[in-house]
């Protein structure tokens, strides 16, 4: 890496300019837990990296009128460490706490595990569920897009040369809304997810359901999210009925590979069990709402 | 290619050092500053060998450029003991033998410190899950969660003394 070089700037137009300006690959740096593994095994061969975290907003989490606002930075161990956030978004706080160890929560941020773009990164799907967005900064100014425009598969994202992710807003819950995230492993820590499911769910007061997501995660080159599985919740108590259709559409909505990890049936099979497991958890938090 | 100046903090000292752009903390620790006592195990997040503490968050110093330590504060485990007197997780760890060929310790003992610093009566399983990102290939793990938590005991009589 003989032409490498490291700037951190410290505001957004700066970022950009180092981002843009190069005719190489230029990658913005949050906590580098995937970045510098990739650096370090060769995989990666950026000629400009830019260190954002010393933008101010980069790192931490404000409350604005109805909603959240998450530096795109932050690491995990401030995310779950935010009781106010975590009491509204108990789904999402959980897929990120899943990310790695403590030492990786200490750096591990939410943009890093978007933009990274693994179909099995374990805080997208509740962000998904959770109807979040992204203001991304780039060379033509501000935009702002939906977390599920990003990824557009394995590795690869929907972000033009010179852009990257400035912050996260999430919508505040409404009465009876709540969340949950579950992922499947073989073991207890430190592995990626052979299916990960997040559900969002709205209820009414006498529990059935007005709105819902189910969205899956490493089932497919990216996050999916599950139409059918939402209508089948919606309208409907989770009853017997509502989670064999709730069942039914999650597996139809995978298009998995056969890895190390997990052979598709095994994989599809899982996302239907997942799906109705975390769909009780989310139907239970909202319902105590 | 130009180097980077960087002005840290480590265990408490003031410290400068120039650095290249793809150099981690722990490559400057270990090769530019003389701190061998963090370890390069596997040097892509998974082991813990090098574990340090950045400002408060406990860090695989792998998986952070030296660069990105200016104006950080560092604490490794050459930062540990207080001139001669160790730390009660040090001291624990030799009591208890919670090491046989050493090579995860000082992953360990930062780890451990960093738990204790943040909880002072960890359960067991919160010591495990804590310590899940450190590997070690000797001891099995039990006698380090009984000397982690052996520690704990001891820093919450001296507490309350
Ligand atoms: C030991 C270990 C265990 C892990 N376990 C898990 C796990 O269980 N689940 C899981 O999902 N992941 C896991 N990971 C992967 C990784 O920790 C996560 O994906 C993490 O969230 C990445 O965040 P980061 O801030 O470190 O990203 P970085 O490494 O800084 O960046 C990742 C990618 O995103 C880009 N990027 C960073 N910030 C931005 C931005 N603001 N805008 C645009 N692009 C950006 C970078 O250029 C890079 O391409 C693990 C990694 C390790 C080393
Ligand atoms: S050397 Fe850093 S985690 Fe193994
Ligand atoms: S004592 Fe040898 S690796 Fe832990």
């Amino acid at each position: 890496m003989p032409n490498l070089s490291f700037t951190a700037p410290t505001t957004v137009d700066e970022a950009v300019r180092m981002l843009a300006g190069g005719a190489g690959l230029a990658k913005p740096l949050s906590g580098g837990t995937d970045l510098l593994v990739q650096l370090r095994s060769g995989r990666m061969r950026p000629e400009a990296i830019v260190d954002i975290k010393r933008i101010p907003g980069l790192i931490g989490i404000r409350e604005e009128a109805g909603e959240f606002v998450i530096g795109a930075a932050t690491p995990g161990v401030m995310l779950s460490a935010h009781k106010a956030f975590e009491h509204a978004w108990p789904g999402i706080v959980e897929g990120a706490d899943l990310i790695g160890s403590q030492q990786i929560q200490g750096r591990a941020s939410l943009a890093g595990n978007l933009c990274n773009a693994s179909p099995a990164a374990d805080s997208v799907p509740a962000m998904i569920a959770a109807r979040a967005t992204c203001v991304i900064a780039g060379p033509n100014g501000r935009r702002t897009a939906p977390v599920e425009a990003i990824v557009i598969g394995p590795g690869r994202t929907s972000l033009e040369k010179g852009e990257f992710i400035v912050e996260f807003h999430v919508p505040k819950p409404k009465p009876h809304q709540s969340d949950a995230y579950l992922r499947f492993i073989p073991r207890t820590e430190m592995d990626i997810a052979v299916v990960g499911c997040g559900v969002n769910v709205t209820l009414d007061g006498n529990g059935v359901c007005t709105d819902a997501r189910v969205v899956l995660g490493a089932v497919a080159p990216t996050q999916v999210i599950v139409e059918d599985a939402a209508k089948a919740l919606i309208g409907h108590r989770l009853d017997e009925i509502t989670n064999a259709a709730l069942d039914a559409a999650a597996q139809r909505a995978c298009k998995p590979i056969t890895d190390k990890r997990g052979t598709i049936e095994y994989r599809t099979k899982v996302a239907g069990v997942l799906a109705r497991r975390a769909a009780k958890l989310a139907f239970e938090r909202a319902g105590a709402r | 290619m130009a180097k980077t100046h960087v002005s840290t903090i480590i265990n408490g000292e003031p410290v400068e050092f120039l650095c290249e752009p793809q150099q981690t903390l722990l490559d400057v620790l270990r090769d530019e500053l003389g701190l061998t006592g963090s370890k390069e195990g596997c040097s892509s997040g998974d082991c813990g060998a090098c574990t340090v503490i950045c400002d408060g968050n406990m860090v695989c110093s792998c998986l952070m450029l030296g660069a990105e330590a200016e104006g950080r504060s560092i604490t490794t485990v050459e930062g540990v003991a207080q001139g001669d007197h160790l730390h009660p997780v040090q001291q624990k760890f030799l009591e208890h033998a919670a090491l046989q060929c050493g090579f995860c310790t000082p992953g360990f003992i930062v780890a451990a410190k960093a738990l204790l610093d943040e909880n002072k009566n960890p359960t067991e399983e919160e010591t495990r899950y804590w310590l899940a990102g450190n590997l070690c290939r000797c001891t099995g793990y039990d006698k380090i969660v009984r000397a982690v938590l052996d520690a704990a005991a001891v820093m919450r009589a001296e507490a309350a003394e």
